[in-house]
């Protein structure tokens, strides 16, 4: 990979980054909210009570499908949306009756909403113009955040000379330049195609461990959101389904909406129970380690081995391939047993890739099994 | 080789083709703008620079009295008249255009906060009174600011004129006249400007520390002014020829320069001096166009942004 625009040379001061060393700044950017309510209309219920505490300095992800309400949360955050009850504080400062305009909080906009009539250098300006910066300081800070996103040659165009990629990282150094607490980035990488997408990913992840900002990030994409977070909200109408890291929210889903949102079809209805883990379900018996309360099993693919011709034993499974998508690296499976059928990832490590017809076993770690509610 | 002698051939056939396009596509419109706008214009200049006639018609020799008279300088001397006139028609532009800008801006604004399928609905309504004939509204006017109308009776309640006068015939019949039959013409190029941003523009300055207002100066306002000056170029430019509104309102003392020319081919008729007063206005409203173009470029930052 290229080395990226906004990574810093060894050796030089960062420029826009003086909350970084500085503890008493960053515990001004921890977030607390409390019991938010939010509604559109009669029937349209945004928010149903949400609870959540972000960490000073921390990536953290709103993660939900469209409608969900994670837009409206980042909208509370930034002042643009009032909520109809519930508190907001940043830093431990009730601001939850604050206007925008005097919020410490600056926001990437989907569109990136970045103004037309004006230069890139003024867009930059905006923010410090509008807190009364002097001129000279002002172009100093423009000047530096324009050499950090690396587009110091293009502060004299319009907004429209630019490309999608550039206009991006205007939008985040227009936020970035006003140094505020806390940054909200409403699905910034949305409008971008997937290669410059994944480049952007790397570089807004830097961007934020090398300023230490708290940033909140709100997406759809649940690889992007694992690949960035230091922790994922994942909502669905109006409520927090679970909050935690990446790999807790993935390999330890709380429901079968979070499990099939982070992309897990393999959830099986357990029939019955037995002594020593033991866990029936439509495709047999499975022993499941760990404390296995739920009510649905979930099987991640890429778990599952496949071993060549019928070897029944322990969490051993009789299957017949259905399906085989060869992907390079790896090979994604349907294997039928029985009357239902189980998705499988193996990866190619130059071995046998059971054909379609194959009859196969499937092994599966009792450790690796999860139980999970509705 | 074998091609040498059919290249020409297709290129002139080409050719051919390319001037029969042009033929069909421009000389329409170029025959047009001849037969109706250069020849009736080089008629008017020359006309311009003719002597006065018995009946007022253009005669030869060629002289510039036309200019003298419209400067000011008659028979008995010279007089302020046309001056003022000109005067009169400048100030009445200047004021009618300002108060449509006024009183289009909040309108404007207003339909584009409306939901989609009322928008075309509220600009019709806008719209649809400049349908009727201009000298059927105005006359309309004539009979709500009259003496003793309900509105000339509130008028001189508050002392805004004196008893029995009524609101016409007046510079402010004309103005108020001028203002009502120029409105759409605003509206719908600041509607325009309005629909075009972006209302996530707003939020963003907003969330850069900018209050509502200054939200407004910054984000929004720079953003409609080709939508105004636009406006401005379809309002002034009429405004400042108007005939209708100014005779049937204006009275003796509103007359405007439109009046004094289309006198000239009437009533007093003096064609040429009628003509030189039409190159008058000619020459003023290049002037302001001119003017317009030089402020839209700067404002618009070097680019294109009237006409």
């Amino acid at each position: 990979m290229t080395p990226s625009p906004l990574a810093p040379e060894p050796g030089t001061r960062e420029p826009d980054a003086p909350r970084d060393t500085d503890n008493a700044a960053r515990e001004a950017s921890s977030i607390e909210l409390l019991g938010l309510h939010k509604r559109f209309g009669k029937d349209t219920v945004a928010l149903d009570g949400v609870d959540l505490t972000i960490r000073a300095g921390e990536f953290f992800t709103l993660l939900g499908p469209s409608g969900c309400g994670k837009t409206t949360l980042l909208r509370i955050l930034a002042g643009l949306e009032e909520p109809d009850s519930g508190s907001l504080k940043i830093g431990g400062l009730d601001i939850t009756d604050t206007p925008p305009h005097k919020r410490s909080v600056n926001t990437v906009f989907q569109s990136y909403a970045l103004f037309p009539h004006l230069s890139v250098r003024d867009n930059l300006a905006f923010g410090l113009r509008m807190l009364g910066l002097p001129a000279a300081e002002r172009e100093a800070r423009v000047a530096r955040i324009a050499e950090f996103i690396q587009l110091n040659d293009l502060v004299d165009r319009k907004v429209d000379q630019l490309s999608g990629g550039q206009r991006q990282r205007i939008a985040l150094a227009r936020a970035l330049v006003c140094e505020p607490d806390v940054l909200l980035l409403d699905e910034p990488l949305s409008a971008l195609d997937a290669g410059l997408r994944s480049q952007l990913q790397v570089e807004l992840l830097r961007v934020q461990k090398r300023l230490g900002m708290t940033f909140v990030f709100v997406t759809h994409d649940q690889q992007e959101a694992m690949v960035m977070s230091d922790r994922i909200a994942v909502l669905d109408s109006g409520n927090i389904q679970q909050v935690g890291p990446p790999r807790e929210v993935y390999e330890r889903p709380v429901n079968a909406f979070v499990a099939r949102f982070m992309g897990h079809d393999n959830l099986f209805p357990i029939t019955r129970r037995a002594e020593g883990g033991w866990l029936t379900t439509e495709l047999g018996d499975l022993r499941c380690d760990g404390e296995g309360a739920g009510d649905l099993l979930l099987i991640r693919p890429e778990t599952l081995d496949l071993l060549p011709g019928e070897q029944p034993g322990e969490n051993r499974l009789l299957a017949t391939v259905g399906e085989r998508l060869y992907r390079g690296s790896h090979a994604e499976y349907r294997l039928d047993i029985g009357q239902t059928s189980l998705q499988a990832t193996v990866n190619n490590r130059g071995r046998h890739l059971p054909e379609v017809g194959e009859r196969i076993t499937v092994t599966v770690a009792a450790d690796d099994l999860v139980t999970l509610g509705k | 080789m074998a091609y040498s002698g059919v290249r020409p051939t297709t290129r002139s056939r080409a050719m051919v083709s390319e001037t029969r396009h042009l033929l069909f596509t421009v000389a329409p419109g170029a025959v047009w703008i001849v037969i109706f706008l250069v020849l009736p214009s080089a008629y008017l200049m020359s006309v311009a620079f003719m002597s006065t006639g018995i009946y007022g018609l253009p005669e030869l020799p060629l002289s510039l009295e036309s200019f003298r008279r419209l400067a000011g300088f008659g028979f008995l001397g010279w007089s302020p008249g046309n001056i003022y006139t000109l005067l009169r028609s400048l100030w009445q532009t200047l004021v009618s255009t300002a108060l449509v800008m006024v009183v289009a801006y909040p309108i404007a604004y207003y339909i584009t906060t409306c939901r989609e399928r009322w928008r075309p609905i509220m600009l019709l309504l806008v719209v649809v009174p400049s349908w009727t004939n201009q000298v059927i509204r105005t006359f309309g006017w004539m009979n709500l600011l009259a003496p003793g109308t309900p509105l000339a009776n509130l008028a001189e309640l508050v002392g805004f004129i004196p008893p029995n006068m009524g609101l016409y015939p007046s510079n402010f019949a004309v103005t108020l006249g001028l203002v009502y039959n120029f409105l759409p013409f605003m509206v719908l190029p600041l509607y325009a400007a309005f629909e075009k941003l972006d209302t996530a523009q707003v939020q963003a300055a907003q969330d850069l520390y900018a209050s509502p207002v200054r939200a407004f100066w910054h984000a929004v306002f720079p953003q409609t002014l080709p939508g105004l000056l636009a406006g401005t170029v379809l309002v002034a430019i009429p405004a400042f020829g108007m005939y209708v509104i100014p005779e049937l309102l204006g009275g003796g003392k509103g007359m405007m320069l439109g009046n004094l020319v289309a006198n000239q081919f009437a009533g007093s008729a003096n064609w040429p001096l009628g003509a030189a007063g039409a190159i008058l206005m000619l020459i003023a409203t290049f002037i302001g166009l001119f003017a317009m173009r030089r402020i839209g470029k700067r404002l618009g930052g070097g680019e294109e942004v009237v006409i």
